[in-house]
């Protein structure tokens, strides 16, 4: 009897039974992809958290005093040092515990939230220098591909052709004219025990690698699409939706780097892979690139994907780092 | 909703209450309000997978209806809705 109640509980009933460690009162916007990315990473593990967020939306909307959407300890410095200030924390922890002054068997996660401006632009070198000391925490990086929360601006992981204030569509330009960064692979080249790619389309997939993410020993880096309905230029209901395009379309491959082993955890067959105007189409931001003179860009994006995709498909399975 | 004061807030700033968010209540932003239809709906809990705002109430892990002090009315719980149970209703019917 036991044994059929345990079989009937689904992942997401345990999820749904796991604390809630961003509170609702928050004041992202709504729709807003940052939110749900963090609500679903947090529900990883059972054991207490501290969080330290780089200045960006999450920040900046939790956290309007005197109040703080935030149920567990949190901590924010400076744009730059989220990465930093959370291996000081983990290495006090650590000190603390070899001065006998917190139990041995005593586990707390230590979570970094941080933008793409915080993570990809800003706070690299600090986010690397983490990496590379080897502290065990989790780095997640929730992807909305510009500055949104001061308005739009292009920072490295905007993609190509994106319209934003400081990369703007016109007769002179088809908007930012270069390709984005590959944070993941920066991040694995570290040598660390994890590091995935996730998107908030896919939850069982985010959940899973959160999970292994904060189980690992050691430094983890996550990096998750978190479409933004303001900055994206589409109606707020989609953006779970277009979180799954980005996957279907190749546009966003869900892969993880386990000890450097490459794997790729959401494999989209030849037959469903979805064009990349699809994506395009669905987001005004890239509304420009539909007129007859930006062509060449989209055919230029469609091929770049591709080229990607076919690496990926190759080295599936192989130890790269 | 009514804002804290300067004499209510602690000296020295500080918030003395984790989540103390639940106060101010966002509801208010909401222009489309979602409407559950329960016969129809099979808990999958999509809805409460993908809120961004933590508004889906859950009774004995069931779907039960919506949270409207937080809710900001994005309408990603109709959108993702599998058996498509929930609604969105203008606001102004409410009033």
């Amino acid at each position: 009897m036991a044994k059929t109640e345990m079989k009937k509980k689904r992942k997401i009933d345990i999820m749904a039974e796991m604390p809630e460690r961003l509170s609702s009162g928050h004041r992202l916007c709504a729709g807003c992809g940052a939110s749900i990315a963090a609500r679903q990473i947090l529900r990883g593990t059972t054991d207490p958290v501290v969080i330290s967020c780089a200045t960006g939306c999450l920040e900046v909307a939790s956290t309007i005093y005197p109040y703080t959407a935030w149920e567990v300890p949190f901590i924010h410095n400076a744009f730059e040092n989220s990465a930093a200030t959370i291996s000081g924390v983990e290495a006090a922890f650590r000190s603390l515990k070899k001065q006998g002054k917190i139990p041995k068997n005593k586990k707390i996660k230590f979570v970094a939230f941080g933008g793409d401006g915080g993570t990809y632009d800003i706070g690299i070198q600090s986010l690397s220098g983490a990496l590379e000391r080897g502290h065990d925490f989790v780095y997640v990086c929730y992807d909305n591909e510009a500055y949104m929360n001061t308005g739009i601006q292009r920072s490295s992981a905007t993609p190509f052709g994106a319209f934003t204030n400081t990369s703007p569509a016109g007769s002179c330009s088809f908007g930012k004219s270069q390709f984005r960064k590959d944070l993941t692979m920066i991040c694995a080249a570290h040598h660390i025990p994890y590091a995935a790619q996730a998107s908030i389309g896919y939850w069982q997939d985010l959940v899973k690698k959160a999970e292994k993410a904060l189980a690992v020993e050691g430094p983890a880096f996550l990096l998750v699409l978190a479409p933004c309905p303001r900055g994206w230029r589409f109606p707020m209901e989609k953006t779970v939706e277009i979180g799954k395009l980005a996957v279907d379309t190749c546009f966003w491959p869900l892969y993880e780097i386990e000890n450097g082993v490459f794997k790729l955890t959401k494999k989209i067959p030849d037959k469903k892979k979805k064009p990349i105007t699809e994506w395009l189409k669905s987001q005004g931001r890239f509304k420009h690139l539909f007129e007859e003179c930006n062509e060449n860009v989209i055919e230029e994006i469609q091929q770049k994907i591709d080229e990607d995709w076919q690496r990926y498909l190759k080295t599936n399975g192989d130890k790269i780092f | 909703m009514k804002l804290m004061t300067w004499q209510e807030i602690p000296i020295g700033g500080l918030i003395l209450e984790a989540g103390n968010a639940k106060k101010f209540l966002t509801g208010d932003w909401r222009s489309q309000r979602p409407i559950l239809d329960e016969e129809k709906c099979i808990n999958c809990l999509t809805c409460f997978m993908v809120c961004p705002d933590g508004s889906i109430v859950l009774k004995d892990g069931k779907m039960s209806g919506f949270n409207y002090d937080y809710c900001k009315g994005c309408g990603i719980c109709a959108y993702e809705c599998p058996v498509k149970c929930i609604t969105m209703k203008p606001e102004e019917d409410f009033r």
